[in-house]
């Protein structure tokens, strides 16, 4: 069975700032994978890259822009609109092929039928983001890209978030996200991808990322990732004498 | 681009008080403008303290010329507050009732008919230094106004005096003897006396009296012209090199329709784009499924239409009170348009440049006020090395082009109507430009 997105060798580069080097992965449909790392990593970077908001410098994507639904960090949405004009902007957008079923569709998905009508910008922080998922979702892409989703949720509003994207992946979506809490990647993801200095160092289940450092599948993750971090830097001085 | 118009079209409906402020602000602005522009400066409020005594006259030779005129001069130039006293005058100076005032001495009339000594008025200022400047020359311009139709007076009882002394007659001074011999007649009268005269010594004064006499005649009724060329030495003949004379008040309408439509597009535009971005729209937008060029040409195009239906409903409004020329409504039509859309082009850039709409905004501002007051400067005005500055910042910004453009439509004023269009396509090509290298950067 082929992947449902292919990275190979991606790099990219802003003047002087090696953003990211040689990336290659795949993810398949109904996977749900984390891309973890410090600040300044590249996650951001890579997903946008796979959006199709920028270029890379090298490397290859196997989707188009298209295939992607994006869901930014920040609800990208008109606050003057209504949940149901945002979805169907959108959907017109993307030439979809009934943008009145798809609307229907998203309404159902994300459990916002109750406030169709009602504008944006006077919904809770939560609501937004599942406007701003569902309206990466309108045109039905095989992948979705999220770029820290949960960011700025309160933990209620973050589970029931978790919730409806891991339905997503069960219905037989690629689901790629970006997160700086290590936790919820070890709590959904089924795979993750760790970046440091735009390098891939490590693609693989939670729990091989928690064997490598001596942890056991009940140890913390974001401990695990810290040592795992520390032992590569010592790896690369090592290398660099 | 449809549903873009149509979901901008949509947030605007929903941003009434954004909407009411574009259109208000630049119309209330614009009107300001226009009437500061066309409004002649009202007369001054003046008191006025006539110290004559009632039927006071300055004598010039045999005519008299009642003060009263002079007072009667200086009320048509002012809006004139008659006072008693300079003390009331004073106080009414202080208390800014009026401006100025003005103190009509009683020797006026004896210092004029003594033509040894000039009259004097004296004139009383109150205000700080703008005040000042603003009042002395409302007052100097009124008083000049006054004094050339007082000496215009004293000009034509001269000029009756001189015919009088030319014609002969009752001159009408208490002990003039009656029925004068004119000057005029002198020389024939003389030459019918000689002509019966001997020759001799009698006879030879007799001509030099007569010759004397001819000359005298001669030379006194050129004087009448001598008194009109002092009384007023330079008259002033107008020649406008270009285009046609545009009356004041079409060219303000033109003035504040050409800043309504700048501001609204300009804002409008700007704020448009901006929005895109402070909704963190921008991005899914441009990932496919609407090119950089098309959200730029949507924006300014809406901006554009809307700008364009309000400074036309503006100028037809105003077209009920001013005289235009409605047979060129076409001309008008398609400068407004190409204004618009140079405006609208300004505006995105502006928008790139821009994260959020309240910076937008306040940058389409804070070069727009500028630009419309620069464009207004008049030359001369300002020293030569600043006018040509001021005229190359004007050039590369739409704003001149645009008031041009109208005036041309509406004034038949130059430079031509197709200059002026193509002036402002240019425009609209590289500001249209720089949005889209703007927007690229913005990314």
């Amino acid at each position: 069975m082929s992947a449902a997105l292919s990275v190979r060798a991606l790099s990219k580069r802003f003047g002087e700032l090696q953003a990211l080097r040689d990336v290659s992965f795949d993810v398949d449909a109904g996977e749900l994978v984390a891309v973890i790392g410090p600040n300044g990593a590249g996650k951001t970077t890579l997903l946008s890259i796979i959006a199709g908001l920028q270029a890379p410098t090298a490397g290859t994507v196997s989707r188009g822009a298209d295939e992607v639904g994006w869901v930014p960090q920040q609800p990208a949405l008109y606050t003057k609109l209504s949940v149901a004009e945002n979805l169907a902007l959108f959907a017109h957008l993307e030439k979809v092929g009934d943008p009145r079923a798809a609307v229907e569709r998203m309404l159902e998905q994300t459990d916002l039928r109750d406030r169709a009508s009602e504008r944006v910008g006077r919904l809770s922080g939560g609501n937004r983001q599942r406007v701003n998922v569902a309206l990466g979702l309108i045109g039905d892409p095989p992948v979705l890209a999220l770029d820290e989703p949960s960011a700025a949720l309160d933990p209620a509003q973050r589970e029931r978030l978790w919730a409806f994207i891991g339905g997503l992946a069960r219905a037989e979506r690629a689901v790629l996200f970006s997160t700086h809490n290590v936790a919820e990647a070890q709590r959904y993801a089924g795979r993750v991808i760790v970046l440091a200095n735009g390098r891939m160092l490590f693609d693989g289940p939670p729990l091989v990322l928690l064997r490598e450092v001596g942890e056991d599948e009940h140890g913390d993750l974001e401990r695990a990732l810290v040592r795992f971090l520390a032992q590569r830097a010592v790896t690369a001085q090592a290398g660099e004498r | 681009m449809r549903w873009l118009l149509g979901k901008d079209l949509l947030i605007l409906r929903r941003s009434r008080l954004l909407v009411a402020l574009l259109i208000v602000y630049p119309v209330a602005i614009a009107l300001l403008i226009g009437f500061a522009i066309s409004r002649s400066p009202s007369r001054p409020r003046v008191a006025i303290v006539d110290e004559t005594a009632p039927g006071a006259t300055v004598q010039v030779g045999s005519e008299r010329v009642n003060v009263g005129q002079y007072a009667r001069q200086l009320f048509s130039q002012v809006q004139p507050v008659r006072v008693g006293t300079r003390a009331q005058a004073v106080a009414k100076v202080k208390s800014a009732e009026v401006l100025a005032a003005v103190v009509i001495p009683a020797d006026i009339a004896a210092r004029v008919t003594s033509a040894t000594s000039q009259a004097e008025l004296e004139v009383i200022y109150n205000g700080d230094a703008l005040e000042q400047a603003i009042v002395q020359s409302q007052i100097n311009a009124a008083i000049a106004q006054a004094n050339l139709g007082f000496s215009e007076q004293i000009q034509r009882a001269a000029a009756r005096a001189i015919d009088l002394l030319l014609r002969g007659g009752n001159l009408g001074v208490l002990g003039a003897p009656a029925n004068l011999v004119g000057l005029d007649e002198i020389p024939s009268l003389l030459h019918r006396v000689i002509s019966h005269q001997r020759p001799g010594p009698d006879r030879v004064s007799l001509e030099r009296v007569a010759a004397f006499a001819g000359f005298a005649a001669a030379n006194l009724s050129v004087s009448k012209n001598v008194l009109a060329t002092v009384g007023q030495p330079i008259r002033v003949r107008s020649t406008l090199l270009r285009g046609r004379r545009t009356p004041l008040n079409t060219f303000a309408v033109v003035v504040a329709v050409s800043v309504s439509l700048m501001f609204v597009c300009v804002l409008l535009a700007a704020g448009g784009l901006a929005l895109e971005r402070e909704e963190h729209a921008l991005g899914r937008l441009v990932r496919g499924l609407v090119s950089r060029e098309t959200l730029l040409a949507e924006k300014a195009l809406l901006a554009a239409a809307c700008s364009f239906v309000v400074a036309f409903a503006m100028l037809a409004g105003v077209g009920a009170f001013v005289t235009l020329d409605w047979s060129r409504v076409g001309l008008w039509l398609l400068a407004l348009a190409l204004g618009a859309v140079a405006f609208g082009a300004l505006g995105v850039a502006i928008g790139a440049l821009a994260r959020e709409v309240r910076a937008a905004s306040l940058l389409a501002f804070l070069l727009s006020l500028p630009l419309a007051f620069l464009a207004l400067v008049p030359a001369g005005a300002v020293a030569r090395g600043l006018y040509d500055a001021i005229n190359a910042v004007s050039f590369v910004f739409p704003f001149k082009a645009t008031l041009q453009a109208l005036d041309a439509a509406v004034n038949r004023a130059s430079p031509s109507l197709g200059l002026s269009l193509l002036h402002l396509a240019v425009l609209a090509i590289v500001f249209g430009g720089l949005a889209r290298v703007g927007l690229r950067r913005a990314e």
